[in-house]
């Protein structure tokens, strides 16, 4: 088929340069947290609800601390790690809803449409994450002081108690992005959240791992990723600097955050299809 | 494949799985500032065309250049050459339309420094400048539209791909979109790549027109050309009797190829053009039958529409907005038929 030709129309358009990898994230990381305070109601809820929770158990559970080997006598010690990591579920599910809902509108085709790099969406996508995790982290943090927990391993352990629960944020903010990725659908994404919360309650949020009768119960809790990330937190609080349980906090963290990075970043080109 | 076509493809198909070949083989060139119309029903395979074409659907088979890159091999340089508004347009509803052109801009690469005034500028040329720094979710259709095409120029590309980009619009917003994409066409060169199921849109601003259904293209011209295919007017002629129809019959039996519509109208087309209606209006006189109405009929894209699928175009009822619609200005209307 014959055609017109003007040889001055066919080349690249710009005087564009290449946005680095920086920018990018940087860009998206600032719509995800301008999205996040402007949607202030969808946070709220998820950030209270574990307070709530934190309030009814502490005080329906304290007969627990008589349990001969209990580590603290004080119950909401022992159970100011829940709340964290709670939140942290919650924020999986706001930064996997946020992701579905650019795929499920188009919103994902246009980004796709610029040079943009999958792995910088990934990233800046977690900024949203970034800040509720630290809001919920701070908030958690000074409810517990200001209803009687204390921390023995005091400031420094509150400043490495908040980082840990701002990485264990990520890490879950990247499953709820890898799910989100995999299946495309806000729906998708809330309807994995009962699953996750089972994982919580299968470990040992409510008591010690060695002070759970269930044999089956104190097997599968000790398989448990979560009671690792739980155990780390109290470690801050209850015992002070316990180099395992840090260490086990921090690595199983990492991992969850690796793996779920891992996942996303395949799926996010799957699901970019762009050649 | 002429590399120097804006778009060339060749024998391009899509399969999905489990269903009919969206897209089965179509063939079709773009010249470089020309603004191609791709016709067709809901369905009939305009998006996924598009889809393939601004890379983000691969092709099952067959082969495609936009701005001489190929669609499959060289897809970052094809991406960088183009500007698309999709079928729906997909903004944030939380961000304001600044901040969605800044955000653009800071992926398509421009400095720091231009991005605040490129978005200034775009938005002044679709007329957001007041609705700016408004979140986009209090936007009306029309507005998110001109967004949308502010977004896909933000990095000043060569050739657009607009996807059926008035469906939905009212009246006063269509002109307004129409006037803008033929401002792009002809007083920058930009390459249009225009997907749409109202007719008139494709007659009022596409320089060709692509007419495609179940995923093959089934006529290909200008409106003109188009038109020209289908033969000349035609003059409906309804009588004030009902009983009047057979009488109406003989007297305009002589003109050409003559269809009963029911209630004693008739409808007969005239090969010797527009001008035998005064003849024909002359020999009613005389015969002192009675006219209720009268009407002469151009041949529309509908009827190529007609003649090529043996159908009408669903979503042409576009028409009741061309009717009042204002063309817009620029020399769309002149170029065509070149």
């Amino acid at each position: 088929m014959a055609v017109e030709t003007t040889g001055s129309a066919l080349g690249a358009a710009s005087s564009t340069r290449g946005a680095s990898f920086a920018e990018q994230s940087i860009a998206l990381g600032r719509r995800a947290v301008l999205r996040t305070v402007r949607q202030r109601g969808l946070v709220i809820f998820p950030m209270v609800f574990p307070l709530i929770l934190f309030a009814i158990n502490g005080s329906a559970l304290s007969p627990a601390t008589h349990i001969p080997g209990f580590p603290t006598d004080n119950y909401r010690d022992f159970l100011i790690a829940m709340p964290f990591i709670q939140g942290a579920m919650f924020v999986s599910i706001t930064a996997g809803v946020d992701l579905a809902r650019d795929i499920e509108t188009g919103f994902l085709n246009r980004l796709a449409m610029t040079p943009l790099r999958g792995e910088a969406l990934l990233v800046g996508q977690l900024g949203g994450a970034l800040v509720i995790g630290v809001i919920q982290a701070i908030i958690y943090l000074l409810f517990g002081l200001a209803t009687g927990v204390t921390l023995v391993s005091g400031v420094g352990g509150a400043l490495v108690l908040l980082a840990l629960s701002i990485l264990i944020s990520f890490a879950f903010a990247s499953l709820g992005e890898f799910l989100a990725l995999r299946f495309g659908t806000g729906e998708a994404v809330q309807a994995i959240f009962p699953l996750l919360f089972v994982t919580l309650f299968l470990s040992s949020s409510s008591l010690p791992r060695n002070l759970i009768k269930a044999s089956w119960f104190r097997e599968v809790a000790t398989y448990n990723p979560v009671s690792y990330l739980l155990e780390g937190l109290r470690s801050l609080v209850i015992t002070g600097w316990d180099a395992q349980a840090l260490g086990l906090g921090f690595g199983f963290a990492i991992a969850l955050l690796v793996v779920s990075l891992g996942l996303s970043r395949s799926a996010m080109r799957t699901r970019l299809a762009r050649r | 494949m002429n590399a120097r076509a804006a778009i060339e493809v060749e024998n391009l198909v899509r399969e999905f799985r489990k269903g009919p070949r969206a897209v089965d083989g179509i063939d079709l060139a773009v010249s470089p500032g020309e603004i191609y119309g791709f016709l067709g029903p809901n369905g009939a395979g305009k998006s996924t065309t598009v889809l393939m074409l601004t890379t983000l659907l691969p092709p099952t088979s067959g082969r495609a250049t936009v701005g001489g890159y190929d669609i499959v091999r060289q897809g970052a340089q094809v991406r960088a050459t183009i500007g698309a508004a999709l079928q729906e347009a997909a903004l944030d509803a939380i961000l304001t339309g600044r901040e969605h052109l800044i955000l653009q801009a800071t992926l398509q690469g421009l400095p720091g420094a231009e991005r605040r005034r490129r978005a200034q500028e775009l938005l002044e040329r679709v007329g957001l400048t007041e609705a700016a720094d408004r979140r986009v979710g209090g936007y009306s259709g029309g507005m998110k539209r001109r967004l949308d095409l502010a977004l896909a120029l933000v990095h000043s590309p060569r050739i657009l791909f607009l996807d059926e980009p008035t469906t939905g619009l009212d009246v006063q917003s269509r002109t307004a979109l129409w006037e803008e994409v033929a401002r792009l066409a002809h007083d920058e060169g930009m390459t249009v790549f225009l997907t749409t199921q109202y007719l008139e849109e494709a007659d009022i601003l596409a320089d060709r027109i692509g007419i495609i259904d179940h995923g093959s293209i089934v006529a290909e011209g200008t409106p003109a050309e188009l038109k020209a295919e289908i033969g000349g007017p035609s003059v409906e002629v309804t009588p004030t009797d009902p009983d009047a129809g057979d009488r109406l019959g003989e007297l305009l039996a002589g003109f050409g190829e003559m269809r009963r519509n029911g209630r004693g109208s008739v409808t007969v087309q005239l090969p010797g053009g527009e001008a035998e209606l005064a003849e024909i209006v002359r020999i009613l006189d005389r015969a002192d039958l009675h006219v209720q109405t009268l009407q002469l009929h151009q041949p529309s894209l509908d009827d190529v529409f007609l003649a090529k699928t043996g159908r009408k175009l669903e979503g042409s009822g576009g028409g009741a907005v061309a009717e009042t619609a204002e063309q817009p200005s620029g020399r769309g209307r002149r170029r065509r038929g070149r």
